[in-house]
């Protein structure tokens, strides 16, 4: 990718976008597809990979739940041009589909690592429904959080959720619901799932409204070394 | 204004928590890209198009998005879509005390004014009635009063309605293009007057293509076979004539756009409609005669507008037969210039086997991958292929495959059909001979590459087809030439895919069937027949037993042979095409006599006649029959029945 930055004309841009209640139950494959037809629609000027069967050069952040919204979504898209990101945004806009919010596109460099490998965490706003017992959670919440060790199962694999638990809190109690926040890890090989902190305080996530409020990146050296 | 049985806020209410409980919550949500959401209290008409399956076939199916489009343009209408819920829904549905709603509203079905079925293919028949349940609405036709809505159904299956004949109100016969307008108003003009619904129901059967099955008796022999079909209101036709459009209307181009992966994501667009091959077995080659083409500028220009407002990388040149399509070359080279350097992929299926069809795909495909090519020759050897009429010859079949091999193509998928009329376990195993033939021109080609997927259905004799006098094989016969083919077929390079014979039998019994498989349509249901088309749901006893139930004998619908005379449950429907041109082209098959391609040489087959005034008033390229100047032409154009 780094003898390309120097001789091609390409152009990279990372695109911050909402995925809102009419996206909450499309996929993240589904979800890709989704940006490919839009950023046809947009008629960017969409990079294609060589080879035998080109495919558009995007890549998403980080794999959002199925049934969760997010404010706080990351694409990486390349164009065969560089443009202005106020038209990046502006054409995007035009064509965005109910549920996909355009925020905001800057340029990014094209020697930077792909963006998947930057995530270290997710944020995360819980709604929990009316009669949620706000004292009864915050207990919970502090036990959970005083554990040294959480050992669960996910697809018959066993794993610790603890350590992937960066921050939990009960942000508000009114008797309308319950708002909780977390920050969960979001690691290769190290995603903490907001349903799975649910389900480990006893809550049923089918009737929490989940939604992301952001994906942190790590800071990195120029160099674009990994972090370990 | 009839207050709502439920409020769609209560609906959204109840399925809030559920959805995420169940498998693909995307297919029950709406919501995608150029859905259309009008103001329910400001619009009169209201209609719901329902596919019988589920969201991910039916947001494939071009007839529905035609007419969303066409009602959702009308001022005063505006229409709504629902699918059938996988069985994890169903139940979470019937748990929650949920009605079934659409996708645009959440309004619940039995709040429409009308809801419209698409029935394509006969296999949807217990979705269709697991659907009105659902929906809260009354099985049974007879039984719905003023506050239900009108139920109607078209598509290919409903050539034959009498199987549904109890739970449909109305049937539309053909093309829905206009007359799905003309009921619509018919509706909205019965709703203003407030009388009751068999009213409405005499006025529908005024409309040219409709069929009301209420207003017909049949009668039947000692035998069971139908004596005839009796008519019980003036409004009532007979014969029910097809409906056809005079030319191809403008196709869809804002389509809906899932967010979730369904069977074709892509933009269809219909280049040609009908056939003029005459292949014998071919339903939709019978049924939607005359030919009637698109022109090379309105599929262009269509595509261009569907692309924009899709973002699809995938487009589908929709016809029963691409190479006739008049203008074919210029079409390809129109729409591979157009669209290069765009990354499309551009499908062009139903190729006729012939090496220009390899010259088509080379110009269509470019430098991009190439996977299978199909051609499709029905039957493996020279005679089976008269038969049927399909001439190609053999010789012409290797060569073809040679070219496609040539060009660069790993793969040639070749369609075959067992069951044909007259058929041994000679004409089988020619089928299994012929593909080794093939795959022996591949390696020749490019060795250890090159591969033939068989896919081997079985042939069902269809109604208004000149093989609808045609036994169906029995399950042992269908069993044993599989067998024979899965034996033969095997080894490197070779890859055969069949049918379920019960499947088959499940087929031919609904699409050959009359007015009293309704009963056995719904005692199937009862004993939890849904998804019939899907091999994880299908279960054939569930069917012995309703056919038990209803004290009807499946045979008599399949395996016996019908003699020429028979009056067919199907004959008071007319698709245009006369009955003795049928019985001819029977008869000629039995001699292994051929027609040509009726562009060249018009058969009179019966459709000019039929519609000679929609032809003399739309003359040109348009349509592939011969010119009607004036109505005695007609007639003196075309050559006789019974040639001396």
């Amino acid at each position: 990718m780094n003898a390309e930055a120097s001789a091609s004309p390409l152009a990279r841009f990372r695109i911050a976008f909402s995925k809102l209640e009419a996206m909450r139950f499309t996929g993240n494959l589904d979800l890709h597809r989704t940006w490919e037809r839009l950023l046809r629609r947009a008629g960017l000027p969409l990079a294609y990979s060589e080879g035998f069967r080109p495919h558009p050069r995007i890549s998403l952040a980080s794999a959002l739940s199925l049934g969760c919204t997010s404010r706080g979504e990351l694409i990486d898209v390349w164009l065969e041009r560089a443009i202005e990101p106020s038209e990046v945004v502006a054409a995007l806009r035009r064509a965005a589909p109910p549920g996909l919010d355009i925020a905001e596109a800057w340029p990014v460099d094209l020697s930077s690592p792909a963006l998947p490998t930057l995530v270290s965490a997710s944020e995360y706003a819980v709604d929990l429904p009316e009669g949620t017992d706000g004292a009864a959670l915050q207990a919970r919440v502090d036990r959970l959080l005083a554990a040294a060790s959480l050992p669960r199962e996910r697809r018959g694999k066993a794993y610790d959720l603890r350590p992937l638990i960066e921050s939990l809190e009960v942000d508000r109690t009114d008797p309308a619901g319950v708002l909780l926040r977390m920050r969960l890890a979001a690691r290769e090989g190290a995603t903490g799932r907001p349903e799975e902190v649910l389900q480990t305080l006893g809550l049923e996530p089918a009737w929490a409204r989940i939604q992301r409020t952001g994906i942190l990146l790590q800071q990195r050296a120029a160099s674009g070394s990994r972090a370990s | 204004m009839r207050p709502l049985r439920v409020t769609p806020e209560e609906i959204q209410r109840r399925l809030a928590p559920i959805l995420p409980t169940v498998e693909r919550p995307g297919r029950y949500t709406g919501g995608e890209l150029n859905q259309v959401v009008k103001d329910w209290d400001a619009i009169p008409l209201r209609a719901a198009l329902a596919f019988p399956d589920l969201y991910d076939l039916g947001m494939s199916n071009l007839g529905l998005a035609v007419l969303y489009d066409i009602l959702n343009r009308q001022p005063d209408m505006l229409a709504e879509r629902v699918f059938s819920p996988w069985s994890d829904m169903e139940s979470a549905l019937r748990e929650a005390a949920i009605p079934l709603y659409s996708l645009e509203t959440r309004h619940a079905i039995a709040d429409f004014d009308l809801l419209g079925i698409s029935l394509p293919y006969e296999t949807l028949y217990t979705n269709t009635l697991n659907l009105l349940d659902l929906a809260g609405i009354p099985l049974q036709s007879a039984e719905r009063d003023r506050t239900h809505p009108l139920i109607i159904a078209g598509g290919h299956a409903v050539f034959n309605p009498e199987p549904m004949a109890d739970f449909i109100d109305a049937f539309v016969i053909g093309e829905g293009e206009e007359v799905i307008l003309e009921i619509a108003r018919c509706l909205l003009v019965w709703k203003a007057s407030g009388e009751p619904r068999p009213a409405l129901l005499r006025s529908l059967a005024r409309i040219w293509g409709v069929y009301v099955p209420s207003l017909y008796r049949v009668q039947y022999e000692p035998d069971g076979t139908v004596a005839g079909v009796a008519t019980l209101a003036p409004e009532a036709a007979l014969p029910v004539t097809k409906r056809i459009v005079a030319a191809l209307p403008p196709p869809p181009t804002r389509l809906v756009v899932p967010y979730v992966d369904v069977a074709h994501n892509r933009v269809p667009i219909e280049i040609m409609r009908g056939c003029t091959r005459g292949c014998r077995f071919c339903h939709a080659g019978m049924i939607t005669r005359p030919v009637r083409e698109r022109s090379v500028e309105q599929v262009v220009d269509a595509l261009e507008q569907a692309l924009a407002v899709t973002g699809y990388e995938e487009v589908a040149l929709l016809s029963l037969s691409s190479s006739d399509y008049d203008e074919i070359l210029e079409l390809v080279r129109a729409v591979s210039s157009r669209f290069s350097g765009r990354h499309l992929s551009i499908s062009l299926p139903s190729l006729r086997i012939e090496s220009f069809s390899v010259e088509l795909m080379d110009l269509l495909e470019g430098a991009s991958h190439r996977g299978g090519f199909t051609l499709a020759p029905e039957a493996a050897t020279e005679r089976m292929r008269e038969i049927i009429n399909k001439p190609v010859s053999t010789a012409q079949l290797l060569e073809t495959a040679r070219a496609i091999y040539s060009r660069g193509w790993h793969t040639i998928k070749l369609y075959f059909m067992i069951g044909h009329p007259s058929e041994t376990l000679e004409d089988v195993q020619a089928i299994a001979d012929l593909c080794r033939e093939v795959l022996a021109v591949g390696r020749s080609v490019m060795g250890k590459r090159a591969s033939v997927h068989a896919g081997v259905s079985t042939f069902v004799p269809k109604p208004h087809t000149p093989f609808q006098w045609v036994p169906c094989d029995s399950l042992e016969q269908i069993q044993a030439k599989q067998a024979l083919l899965k034996r033969e077929l095997r080894g490197a390079g070779l890859k055969l895919s069949w049918n379920n014979p019960e499947e088959t039998m499940l087929e031919a019994w609904l699409s050959r069937g009359d007015r009293r498989l309704g009963e056995v349509i719904l005692q199937a249901w009862r004993r939890g027949a849904r998804f019939d088309a899907w091999q994880e749901h299908f279960r054939y006893p569930v069917w012995l037993e309703a056919f038990a139930a209803a004290g009807l004998d499946p045979a008599f619908y399949t395996h016996r042979p019908r003699p020429i005379d028979e009056t067919f449950p199907w004959d008071h429907i007319s698709a245009g095409v006369r009955k003795e041109f049928l019985t001819q082209d029977y008869r000629w098959s039995l001699q292994g006599r051929t027609r040509v391609d009726c562009r060249n040489r018009c058969f009179a087959c019966g459709i000019l006649p039929r519609f000679a005034d929609l032809r003399r008033d739309h003359p040109g390229p348009g349509w592939e029959c011969p010119e009607v100047r004036s109505p005695s032409r007609a007639v003196a154009e075309v050559i006789p029945l019974e040639p001396a």
